[in-house]
């Protein structure tokens, strides 16, 4: 679905005070990526790219990415359901809590989660002590670690849309004697599903680019916790080479679900 | 024009075209103006003005106290270090980085500086490191040799083989004929160590000075086997230091009976 012609997507006369900064803006997104595409080692590149520790790292991530996106929607959505249509006191807050993961640096998200959900943690000792779980140097662990960094993106996204949707819909149904759970499955989520596709694209990206927390988090072990961000940042200390080839392929693998999840969900939000 | 083709030429020079992109990045975050005819007028009145030393992390608390002293010593001096991994350092030396002194982890790092010509003279030895296993405080689990780390249950981490210390203690355990599989191949020594602080690990292989600079948060356990993987720190002066006169009188601190004692305070042998 395609926007509606007319003003908006008139083409010719594009103002020069917008046209010189949006370009401007393209070439400082895009040249850095060129730049790595001009000097990847292309004629090295399938010696680099043979090893299984690659395509392990590359399998891990995406399963991780994946399961991090599912739990964000899990509890992300009902969470921006909350503070887009409940009145709480402090609700302005708990929405600033909710985004401080965005601000948070990741290394620092991981100490946290560990202090959380540690051997030793907060509530990690009791998971430990009661149940014999442990998280940190677990796959569970980089599902965490990357839901914890990508879920605010989904809230964020969920909860703006939601704000947008008009609330008289949910309220025609409780009228007509719907619940409102019932309300919220059947009329508002249904309403506000390119916003969720939208938000879930957003985490789901931030969880496959995750490191700091990840490594923090759940430490790094071939096939177990070392996703392609944590394989990168170590080629990186003895190899370049290897590294820009593991980048490219995390890259390429990226932009072909984003570009394929796009025309599917996205286009018409 | 000119100036600058031949600057861009000189850095894919050095450093080979496939990691210059990646390389021009950490020149640029290092670099900074710095006033070039300030520091030459200076280098000849003597030790003056600002010295950038390229440190080994691992050297942190010993060289900002060697800081200190030196700029007591040399009023109107000021040290201003640049601690990082070893390789990323030398990278942003060999592409350009305005830097006086490096003091470098592994002699391996160092050698890419002095293959690229851009060390003046000949780097020494300045101090040894060894490897020690940092336990919980308290030993908990009893640990007592390399060989207890490979016991049932135990959560040991280990640096990754692509960083120095994850080398030295893969030759150490080669060494004594172990086969170790940790629970993480952590990207530096101080995460390694932080994972033990923080309770999360039983145990991990770090450096020396990294037990001693922990405190009684850890508890450090020698072993035998270290003796194969000592790790020598080599420290040059700069082809291109902006402050050739005073990276020198640094050097010459470290290399003193003072500098020593701060060193070998922080867990460092002598060479």
């Amino acid at each position: 679905m395609r926007a509606p012609r007319g003003s908006g997507t008139a083409t010719g006369g594009a103002p020069l005070p917008l046209l010189v900064p949006a370009l401007i803006g393209l070439a400082f997104l895009v040249l850095p990526l060129v730049a790595l595409l001009l000097r990847a080692p292309w004629s090295s590149m399938p010696g680099l790219l043979t090893g299984t520790e690659v395509w392990q790292a590359l399998r891990l991530s995406l399963i991780c990415a994946t399961a991090a996106t599912v739990v964000s929607m899990v509890i992300g959505v009902p969470l921006a359901w909350l503070l887009a249509r409940v009145e709480f006191p402090g609700r302005g807050l708990v929405r600033a809590l909710v985004t401080l993961p965005l601000v948070l640096p990741p290394v620092v998200g991981g100490v946290a989660l560990l202090m959380a959900l540690g051997r030793n943690g907060v509530v990690g000792q009791w998971l430990d002590s009661w149940f014999g779980i442990t998280l940190p140097f677990t796959t569970t662990g980089v599902i965490i670690a990357e839901a914890f960094v990508a879920m605010p993106f989904l809230v964020i996204s969920v909860e703006g849309t939601l704000r947008a949707a008009d609330p008289r819909y949910e309220e025609a149904a409780t009228t007509l004697g719907a619940s409102r759970f019932t309300a919220f499955r059947r009329v508002t989520l249904p309403l506000i599903a390119p916003g969720i596709a939208a938000g879930a694209v957003l985490a789901w990206a931030r969880a496959l680019g995750e490191f700091g927390a990840t490594i923090t988090f759940a430490g790094n072990f071939p096939g177990r916790t070392q996703t392609m961000p944590l394989a990168v940042y170590l080629a990186l200390q003895n190899d370049p080479e290897a590294a820009i080839a593991l980048s490219l392929v995390l890259l390429a693998v990226s932009i072909a679900v984003l570009a394929g999840l796009r025309d599917r969900w996205m286009t018409a939000s | 024009m000119t100036r600058t083709t031949r600057r861009y030429g000189r850095i894919l020079q050095v450093t080979g075209a496939g990691v210059a992109a990646l390389l021009a990045l950490s020149a640029c975050s290092s670099s900074g103006p710095d006033s070039g005819g300030e520091s030459a007028a200076s280098a000849r009145a003597g030790v003056s003005g600002t010295v950038n030393v390229f440190a080994a992390a691992s050297l942190t608390e010993s060289f900002t106290e060697l800081g200190r002293q030196f700029e007591k010593e040399h009023p109107g001096t000021e040290v201003v270090f640049n601690f990082g991994g070893s390789d990323s350092l030398a990278a942003g030396i060999t592409s350009g980085a305005p830097a006086d002194v490096f003091a470098s982890a592994s002699p391996r790092t160092m050698k890419t500086v002095t293959d690229a010509g851009a060390a003046e003279g000949t780097p020494v030895t300045f101090v040894r490191n060894g490897l020690e296993i940092a336990t919980l405080p308290g030993n908990p689990d009893r640990i007592a040799s390399l060989k207890d780390l490979t016991g049932d249950g135990l959560k040991v981490v280990l640096c990754d083989r692509t960083v120095p210390c994850g080398a030295a203690a893969e030759k150490a355990l080669t060494a004594a004929g172990l086969e170790l599989t940790p629970v993480s191949y952590e990207e530096d020594v101080k995460s390694a160590l932080n994972k033990v602080v923080l309770k999360e690990a039983d145990a991990a292989v770090v450096y020396r000075t990294d037990v001693r600079a922990a405190g009684d948060k850890v508890e450090g356990v020698e072993f035998p086997e270290a003796a194969e993987a000592v790790n020598d720190y080599p420290i040059t002066l700069l082809k291109d230091a902006p402050n050739a006169g005073a990276g020198k009188a640094f050097i010459e601190l470290v290399r003193s009976a003072e500098g020593r004692k701060a060193l070998t305070g922080a867990g460092f042998t002598a060479p």
